[in-house]
């Protein structure tokens, strides 16, 4: 057995050395410096202060629960929105478009969110092709004022996340046999009752993994908000961006990120223990 | 409903147009700036002025075209490297893990799974805040104790590496143990049986037929890394990549050589998802 000990080893090096310098000990350096705080003298003690500075400033926890609740709803359209094109791409369009079309939803993943996010600002400006296009066609006369508005930021975050749907749930619903679809109709059931006893809980597994992926990239979205959103369309991000890149305050950004970690992962241990699903699965 | 299934043509067509729009909705951003990019104005949206390729390549006051902005260059190549050095080291780890974590049996393994998981659930800019905390905190350990002045703690390009290898890792990992779950064990045991070694077995069985997932998962830990924005703003010091060149020049000083650079990448992406579709067609 002497070998495969020599094996197990020189495969767990470089892994634990990735899991423990990357992850594990910055995490602690993290959870350390949030409780962390600079006296009047200017000697760091251990304090409490840069969460109770969460709790006193309103702006803070409003920003908070604005973007938990924003993350929620924006997963659930998300859904709504993609659920039909899964469903198109998996079952209805006959195959010799689906892998075509299915690429399509690739492009916009590898571009990138900066290049997509951008093109959503010039298609939503004042002066942007929407706004042009509706001049046009005449249904108004001047310009509806839509970027800087928590509609395109909402807009941004859905077309960010919603390819990150999709993918989960089609390949849930490719093996879905048809024949279970067809007996069910056979039998008589109304489309309603086949999508919701046969569908949706068939797709359960892949719905459940794509809400995990898309919730955790709108919650920590930074570029969407920013870019697209306006002066009331603060995202807890932001925050955290600011104490670290703007006031320097690490320590109490270190208690907002900590605030933000704690919050996706309580929703997230949630969402798994409602659906009944696995971390482990959410990976596959 | 299905294929097989005689639908209402009302359904049909409403699903199809559905569809449609959807599919609108998907391309109008890439094809906005993909053609604003040749407008002949100084601003980055309409009215169209008309066709010009100055944003490509002029270099007047008013006008600073993409292959004459140096800067623009430096980001773009520094992504690349980045880009490269992430997949690299990504890969090799990566494919280690899923190696490990398929193959191999030890104490504690569901609890280091897990942490191998765990960058799917941290959002990237907690990845990022946490690694410059820790890097920082390191730096000023060496100076003050060793007096020992560590560059690439600092904000800084290798910084930048380690800090979206954290993560890419995981993704790899995860591509390249789905393929892992489909071989077959006994082809190793034949290797075993013939007397290699279990090193040589991993090396001269496992690993070529795991070669076409490790190479996608090369490919996607470069993209993953060439996009990435929130880890990233943390880590970079003077020599950004491009996103967050991109970023600052979004908030900044926009110009239609964004449009240029968007055109570029929008272009190489979907080229090189044609010669994909085109490459698993031929198969």
């Amino acid at each position: 057995m002497k070998k495969n000990n020599l094996t197990l080893y020189l495969l767990l090096a470089p892994v634990l050395l990735w899991l423990i310098l990357l992850i594990v000990l910055p995490h602690i350096d993290l959870f350390i410096s949030s409780f962390k705080f600079e006296n009047d003298e200017g000697i760091m003690v251990w304090s409490l202060n840069n969460y109770l500075a969460f709790f006193e400033d309103e702006i803070y926890w409003l920003t908070f629960l604005k973007t938990a609740f924003y993350s929620i709803a924006v997963t659930a359209l998300a859904f709504a929105i993609t659920f039909p094109v899964a469903f198109y791409l998996s079952k209805v369009v006959s195959l010799k478009y689906s892998g075509f079309m299915t690429l399509l939803l690739l492009i916009p993943i590898w571009v990138g969110e900066l290049v997509t996010i951008y093109g959503w600002m010039i298609l939503l400006s004042d002066n942007g092709v929407i706004n042009h296009f509706l001049i046009y066609i005449g249904i108004i006369d001047t310009p509806i004022n839509m970027l800087y508005t928590d509609f395109s930021m909402t807009i941004g975050l859905v077309y960010m996340s919603m390819l990150f749907m999709i993918i989960p749930v089609m390949s849930a619903l490719d093996s879905l046999d048809d024949n279970l679809i067809e007996a069910a109709s056979d039998l008589g059931a109304s489309k309603w009752m086949i999508f919701k006893q046969i569908i949706i809980p068939y797709a359960m597994p892949g719905i459940a993994s794509g809400s995990i992926i898309v919730f955790m990239l709108i919650i920590g979205d930074y570029v969407a908000p920013n870019i697209l959103g306006g002066k009331s369309s603060l995202w807890f991000t932001e925050q955290i961006y600011n104490e670290f890149l703007a006031t320097f305050n690490w320590n109490e950004g270190a208690a907002f990120g900590f605030m933000l970690l704690f919050l996706s992962s309580a929703i997230i241990w949630l969402a798994l223990k409602l659906s009944g699903q696995k971390l482990e699965r959410v990976g596959s | 409903m299905i294929r097989s299934l005689p639908n209402s043509p009302i359904y049909k067509t409403g699903f199809r147009i559905y569809i449609i729009l959807f599919y609108i909705f998907l391309v109008m951003p890439l094809l906005t700036v993909a053609v604003l990019a040749f407008n002949d104005s100084s601003f980055i949206a309409l009215p169209w002025n008309g066709f010009t390729l100055d944003w490509f390549y002029i270099n007047t006051d008013e006008r600073l075209g993409l292959l004459a902005d140096e800067n623009l260059l430096l980001s773009i190549w520094t992504s690349f490297e980045t880009g490269f050095l992430v997949a690299l080291f990504s890969t090799i780890v990566g494919t280690i893990a899923a190696l490990l974590f398929e193959e191999e049996n030890f104490r504690f393994k569901g609890f280091l799974y897990f942490l191998a998981l765990s960058p799917l659930v941290i959002p990237g800019v907690i990845l990022g805040i946490s690694i410059l905390i820790s890097s920082t905190v390191l730096g000023t350990y060496m100076e003050t104790n060793f007096g020992m002045d560590i560059e690439w703690l600092r904000p800084s390009f290798w910084l930048v590496v380690i800090g979206q290898f954290s993560f890419g890792a995981t993704y790899v990992m995860l591509l390249v143990s789905a393929r892992l779950k489909k071989f077959d064990r006994t082809l190793e045991e034949a290797a075993l049986s013939l007397r290699a070694t279990r090193l040589q077995a991993i090396w001269h069985v496992t690993i070529p037929y795991l070669r076409p997932a490790i190479i996608g998962a090369f490919v996607v830990a470069f993209l993953i890394s060439f996009s990435n924005f929130n880890t990233t703003i943390f880590l970079a010091g003077s020599d950004p990549t491009l996103p967050i060149d991109l970023y600052s020049r979004i908030k900044f000083s926009s110009t239609p050589v964004l449009n240029a650079v968007s055109f570029l990448i929008v272009s190489a992406i979907t080229l090189f998802a044609i010669f994909n579709l085109v490459l698993n067609r031929n198969k």
